[in-house]
């Protein structure tokens, strides 16, 4: 550790102008430093830090591996104070959940979700953020205009889509003849599109601000050497724009995962709690129905840890495609 | 020199389209929320005065409580809020300022929390929380899983890493303790840093709904977006205009959290946002 202490390691230090180690260091931080060298030069940031490591261990450290306890075990809601016997029941519960169509279904509507949200989100939030990063006026305006969705309670915003995608709503009365039936939340085929398409334009504004940052870090010289080149506006945008917020789009893709895969206002209020006859359940909303609708809070339990590993598989086949930095 | 111009107005009408796309539902929910009988025909989407009233707000207030919902709401978010300032300004003071050991592990603990989604927790949360805490129907529970933002602790680590080095080694050679460093001097500084992690620290809870939602039985307990849910799904069915009173409780959730984002956006840059979850 002696080298730690003299050479102030962090990683963050690299961005700091270099200081010379050895000679030019004042001599009173030297000397505070060696006094607390166990636990470091300031151990009071363990003591700023404790409300924070306590906070997470009790919400999210404990609640995992009670999660993952939960799901091999026979667990049941008991009066509090009451001892009783949750006996190991080894994968049980994991082939319950395995043999009920219901979560297949859950799954594969996520399936679906993905399917529609991730291609639209990543197409419509680069074509947006390029064309906003090209504007001069009026910019903070369309950029407020996109972030107020994201802003605003899912709640609020799905009782306007309710309004809006009614048998005999606004939208149907604009499509005419060409609106479906069964209607949009009603349908069996279109009930968990809709939801994809809320959460899209609901989420939208903030993938739109992270390739608003990702874009000021492509270097303008590309920009120009496309264009001394001779090529127009869209062999810019394929050619430069797109490969240079690469990691932006592996962030808006894995982002855009967790959330289809935690869907849970929409299927219950949007759709009236997954249906028509389960079409549009996640498995969120499962996880609520069998473990505190039901009482059996290990199928839940189950189901999450499932949940975990699809999200996991996922991400790893996305990272796979779109490519990391290394690519 | 034609063509330049003939792709600024292109670009100009995606852009407008993107805005009318993003916009139009707000509108829309303002409109239904005034008109006394329903109209989802296209002649509606544009108001009518002589059907145009406050007869809804009036109706839903009378089913559910919206000025309890309301102060329930703002209990929720104000406890987070108050947490995330003060424990998460201390943590991300002590992730980018002080050494420490453990400082590298807890560092990852950190950023491993912005990937568990909070809804794996669900189950065994309820369980602890409502059940062996007995914290059902309080405002503790709601507050708990949420009391210190982890994207707020983010944000602050960014904004101290920033202020240089050798200011707080002059401070601390002038002999002033960490406390007063963090508040008299780093603190000022990073001042834009404690507006964007408050508003954003602020819409999560303002506009949470499955945990409140799984904690409160009680209606007088329940934050507005939990109450505004209860009624689409059970009670807007046997209003006089279920729409129209569904637009109201929408404006009412909606318009604090807007009108705080508004407010405030100018400090809310991208940059922020690309920090924040980057780490």
């Amino acid at each position: 550790m002696t080298a730690g202490v003299t050479g102030a390691p962090d990683r963050e230090g690299a961005a700091q102008p270099s200081r010379p180690v050895a000679s030019a260091a004042p001599p009173a931080p030297e000397k505070q430093r060696r006094r607390g060298s166990i636990l470091g030069s300031q151990p009071l940031g363990m003591v700023f830090i404790a409300p924070y490591l306590v906070f997470l261990g009790i919400v999210f450290a404990y609640p995992i591996v009670f999660a993952v306890w939960m799901s091999f075990h026979d667990y049941f809601f008991a009066a509090p104070g009451a001892v009783v016997d949750r006996p190991f029941v080894g994968f049980d519960n994991f082939a319950k959940v395995l043999s009920d169509p219901a979560v297949w279904r859950s799954f594969l509507n996520v399936g679906i979700f993905l399917l529609i949200n991730v291609p639209l989100t990543v197409v419509l939030s680069i074509v947006l953020a390029t064309a906003l990063n090209r504007v001069v006026h009026a910019r903070t305006f369309f950029r407020v205009a996109y972030y107020v969705p994201y802003v605003t309670a899912s709640v609020a915003v799905v009782a306007v889509w309710l309004f809006l995608f009614a048998e005999n709503g606004l939208v149907n009365n604009v499509l005419g003849p060409l609106a479906p039936t069964p209607s949009w939340v009603i349908n069996s085929w279109l009930a968990m599109p809709t939801i994809a398409f809320f959460v899209t334009w609901k989420g939208l504004g903030f993938y739109i601000l992270l390739y608003l940052a990702a874009l000021q870090n492509v270097p303008n010289e590309l920009y120009e050497s496309v264009s001394v080149d001779g090529g127009g506006r869209m062999r810019q945008f394929f050619s430069v724009v797109v490969p240079g917020v690469r990691p932006a789009t592996l962030l808006v893709v894995l982002l855009a995962t967790i959330t289809g895969a935690n869907l849970f206002t929409e299927p219950y209020l949007l759709t009236g709690g997954g249906g028509p006859n389960g079409a549009s359940t996640s498995p969120v909303l499962l996880i609520y129905q069998r473990g505190i609708e039901q009482g059996n809070p290990d199928i839940a339990a189950a189901i999450g840890v499932i949940l975990i590993i699809f999200v996991l598989v996922i991400a790893a086949i996305q990272r796979k495609l779109v490519g990391g930095e290394e690519s | 020199m034609k063509r330049a111009l003939g792709s600024k107005i292109a670009l100009y009408v995606v852009l407008s389209l993107g805005a009318l796309f993003f916009l139009f539902p707000f509108y829309y929910m303002i409109v239904g929320s005034l008109q006394t009988k329903v109209d989802p025909s296209i002649g509606g989407a544009f108001p009518n005065p002589a059907n145009l009233s406050v007869d809804n707000y009036v109706a839903i207030n009378d089913r559910i409580n919206l000025l309890q919902g309301l102060a329930n709401s703002g209990i929720f978010t104000g406890g987070v809020l108050l947490g995330t300032v003060v424990f998460g300004v201390l943590a991300g003071y002590a992730l980018a300022v002080l050494h420490w050991r453990g400082r590298g592990v807890a560092f990852g603990l950190v950023l491993l929390v912005q990937v568990i989604p909070f809804q794996l927790l669900m189950i065994p949360l309820y369980v602890m929380i409502a059940r062996d805490f007995g914290m059902a129907d309080s405002y503790f529970g709601m507050i708990l899983p949420f009391f210190i933002n982890s994207t707020a602790v983010l944000i602050f680590r960014q904004y101290f890493l920033q202020l240089p080095k050798e200011m707080f080694d002059a401070a601390r050679i002038d002999g002033a303790g960490e406390f007063r460093l963090l508040w008299s001097v780093a603190l000022p500084l990073v001042r834009p840093a404690l507006l964007t992690a408050v508003l954003l620290t602020f819409i999560g809870p303002w506009n949470e709904f499955l945990w409140p939602f799984l904690i409160t039985k009680e209606a007088s307990m329940q934050p507005l977006a939990v109450s505004l849910a209860n009624f689409i799904s059970n009670i807007a069915a046997s209003t006089a205009n279920p729409f129209g009173a569904m637009m109201a409780g929408a404006v009412v959730l909606a318009v604090p959290a807007v009108v705080l984002f508004l407010l405030s956006q100018r400090y809310f840059t991208s940059n922020d946002i690309g920090s924040g979850v980057k780490g």
